[in-house]
């Protein structure tokens, strides 16, 4: 149990987690008071112990799934028996579905019936037959092999295409409107549609489920909680996040901006005293007999900068530039004016989206539908849209401005226009550029961020959530 | 040390007598902390019951409950103890000529003189407290550094008196709504429980133990909304509490069951921006 234990706490630290050495005893003590063979309870005393960040939830659920999964009394296997034999015994089962069938329970159900069952099944959501059938699901339609090379996506794939959940929705609906006996409200159909996609989705987690358990069984434990490792929502590259990841990106970006925004609020606030204000001081230290005995400081009236943030929409770093801008407008209390542009090879004032509306997500659609950004072939061309941005807007810079540029630089070997940065330079307070790219890919190909870089007050690799707070945080 | 509760079964069946339905994840936490004597951290969206959770423990175990509601600026003589100057100086007044300055000092610094504050007052307590610090996350990093003696060692340091030790182990509830990170000290001493929106059959639960009069269809009803409502992107989604308000309203209404219209006229019950008013009412085609 203890090497368990270890292992599994390795694993969170590989995962990423921060699991410090008191948390790995507590959680020792927690064990002992929480038996093993009530997974959930057991599950959320880990939790309680280990993990003490919410969005590090799903990293650790699946750490657990892969390390637990296969110790529990509902699959009676205990701790001595051998994933092999638990490969055999199915394997077994498998081949006796295939040779007689009828051999009562479910392997001897024609699909049809399978789908009627599963049809009952999902209707009255009852969670013990789903997991039944999950499990005969899989049996059948993934075609498991032990050590064939393949993800388990794959598995995944093949066992819901043979499923067709999507007709199972449609089927649904329709037996929920001949329940009724005529037309549903549009409310109730709404409501119908969300409870049966709900309950697909709990279906659909316990194929997965299974098939990573069968899979845990085939690989062992340390090669698939390798292969199922993911990177912590703050860690995610924008700019090779799948959907579920832009997905889990985009509700961590809320509380994020809130945590930001107030921080920087508290930091505005809080700052310490100015620097010596040596003409009050002065004026006091008559009181002590010219003794300046009571220093006075200058009070702190930290600026607020004006912001323009001038961005790259085009294909991979479109992600990364919609972060920037979302978060940038999430906080712009803390700028005394945001003003945003955005250009693939034509360029595009799109601040007005973000004024008429509270609504981050429906501007940043506006920006990527309305926005004129292409003047001749919709690839980049850094060098014509800093041109057009000079001649349309250098002169708004002022000693106030910070002006932000988002990109990865890549020119397609247009001409880079690198003077337009030199000029803002000296007008502008500060000039950034922000990289999406890790740093060793810089000035590689048609990279010439290098060159753009020389005349900019620095170059930062923003490629994740983490970096890019940590950059916005400096500049507020 | 004897333990308050015996299983996590019992947690959960007595949290449910005084009307709090507690999940597997908050009942398990709550029992934990009990055994290991370890505060619990509770975190989660605004409105989910967590302050109502500590309550609703102390309600459970008859204890009395301490609340130290945290906000900013907030120090040590608010959190922890204070000095009774006043009464120092009426002592060192009444009688000036007799004691030597040895006796005065001695005795000005004694327990007579001290003022307890929540903190200090859930430790020396004789009879069972649950004390919870709530909003934790509103004082300053540097004010957190108060609470970790206390957290661990259940102790509190006094320089003139010496250190207080806790007289019996309080059940510790903190709660945060997440505005800012806390410090790895803080949330190391802790055992961390995140609470989130029910899912549908434990909301409809609660509508039932918290409404009085409202039928099982309705609640049902409610229950099924409300999730509906919670998938859209909202700036604020609905929480327990609103439910909580919203069926209320219905009730007193006399709805039976919610058509589109009463859906409608209702929802600003549910959420508070006119913005999410707008949205969900389209969506959920209560709108055409």
């Amino acid at each position: 149990m203890l090497d368990l234990l270890s292992g599994f706490i390795t694993e969170l630290r590989n995962a990423g987690l921060p699991v410090s050495l008191t948390e790995n005893l507590d959680a020792m003590e927690a064990i002992k008071h929480i038996p093993m063979e009530d997974r959930d309870a057991f599950k959320y005393a880990l939790a309680a112990t280990l993990v003490k960040n919410n969005s590090h939830w799903r990293s650790f659920e699946t750490v657990f799934e892969v390390y637990f999964s296969l110790r529990g009394p509902e699959y009676a296997i205990d701790g001595d028996a051998d994933a092999d034999e638990f490969w055999r015994e199915m394997q077994e089962q498998q081949r006796q579905g295939e040779g007689n069938g009828g051999s009562g329970g479910m392997e001897g159900l024609s699909p049809e019936e399978l789908m009627k069952i599963l049809m009952k099944a999902l209707m009255a959501g009852d969670q013990a037959m789903m997991r039944a059938l999950a499990r005969q699901a899989v049996q059948r339609f993934a075609g498991m092999e032990p050590g064939r090379p393949v993800g388990g996506t794959y598995y995944l794939y093949r066992t819901l295409r043979n499923l067709d959940l999507e007709a199972m929705l449609e089927k649904l609906m329709e037996i929920s409107r001949q329940e009724v006996s005529g037309e549903l409200t549009a409310l109730e159909e709404r409501l119908e549609r969300d409870e049966h996609e709900d309950q697909i989705e709990k279906f659909k987690q316990e194929i997965e489920a299974e098939i990573r358990r069968r899979l845990v069984a085939d690989r062992g434990v340390e090669a698939m909680a390798k292969t199922l490792r993911k990177p912590l929502p703050e860690d995610v590259e924008f700019m090779h996040a799948s959907r579920d990841e832009m997905q889990s990106l985009k509700k961590a970006l809320q509380p994020l901006t809130r945590k930001l925004a107030a921080r920087l609020a508290r930091k505005r606030r809080h700052g310490r005293k100015g620097p010596l204000d040596f003409r009050s001081t002065v004026r006091h230290s008559l009181s002590y007999g010219g003794v300046p005995a009571d220093p006075q400081f200058k009070y702190p009236r930290p600026a607020k900068p004006e912001l323009m943030v001038v961005a790259d929409i085009s294909g991979s770093v479109a992600a990364f530039a919609r972060f920037t801008l979302m978060l940038v407008y999430a906080i712009q209390g803390q700028f005394s004016k945001v003003r945003s542009f955005v250009f693939i090879d034509g360029l595009d004032e799109v601040t007005e989206y973000f004024k008429n509306t509270e609504d981050i997500s429906v501007a940043i659609h506006r920006v990527n539908t309305e926005a004129d950004v292409i003047w001749v072939d919709g690839h980049s061309d850094y060098g014509h849209a800093f041109e057009v941005f000079w001649n349309k807007f250098g002169k708004e810079i002022g000693p106030k401005t910070t002006v932000l540029l988002l990109g990865d630089a890549r020119n397609n070997y247009h001409a880079s226009g690198s003077w337009v940065i030199k000029e803002m330079r000296q007008k502008a307070r500060h000039v950034y550029w922000l990289n999406p790219e890790p740093k060793s890919y810089w000035n590689t190909g048609d990279s010439i961020v290098g060159e753009y870089g020389t005349f900019t007050d620095g170059v930062y690799e923003c490629r994740n959530m983490r970096q890019l707070e940590a950059f916005v945080e400096k500049l507020a | 040390m004897t333990h308050r509760f015996d299983s996590v079964q019992i947690v959960r069946e007595g949290l449910k007598d005084v009307h709090y339905l507690a999940d597997d994840g908050i009942a398990g936490v709550v029992f934990l902390a009990d055994r290991l004597a370890k505060p619990i951290l509770v975190e989660g969206p605004a409105g989910t019951g967590k302050t109502q959770l500590a309550k609703s423990v102390a309600d459970f175990l008859g204890a009395r409950l301490i609340r130290l509601q945290c906000y900013e600026g907030l120090d040590e003589s608010k959190a922890l103890y204070e000095w009774n100057y006043k009464k120092q100086l009426l002592r060192i007044q009444a009688d000036r000529k007799s004691d030597s300055w040895e006796d005065v000092h001695d005795d000005i610094f004694g327990e007579d003189f001290l003022l307890t504050r929540p903190l200090l007052e859930a430790i020396t307590s004789e009879d069972p407290v649950v004390l919870l610090i709530d909003e934790v996350d509103r004082v300053e990093v540097e004010t957190e550094a108060l609470l970790l003696e206390i957290l661990s060692e259940y102790q509190v340091s006094i320089p003139e008196l010496g250190t207080i030790q806790a007289k019996q182990i309080p059940l510790v509830f903190l709660t945060s709504n997440n505005t800012r990170e806390l410090s790895e000290a803080l949330k190391r001493r802790c055992l961390f429980l995140h609470v989130d929106y029910p899912d549908m059959e434990r909301e409809k639960e609660i509508v039932l133990t918290r409404v009085e009069g409202i039928t099982e269809n309705l609640a049902d009803q409610i229950a099924r909304i409300v999730r509906s409502i919670r998938q859209l992107d909202l700036k604020k989604a609905p929480s327990v509490s609103e439910t909580i308000d919203w069926a209320r309203t219905l009730v007193l209404l006399g709805i039976e069951h919610i058509e589109a219209e009463q859906a409608k006229e209702t929802l600003h019950i549910l959420l508070k921006y006119q913005t999410d008013i707008a949205k969900a009412a389209k969506e959920l085609s209560i709108e055409k």
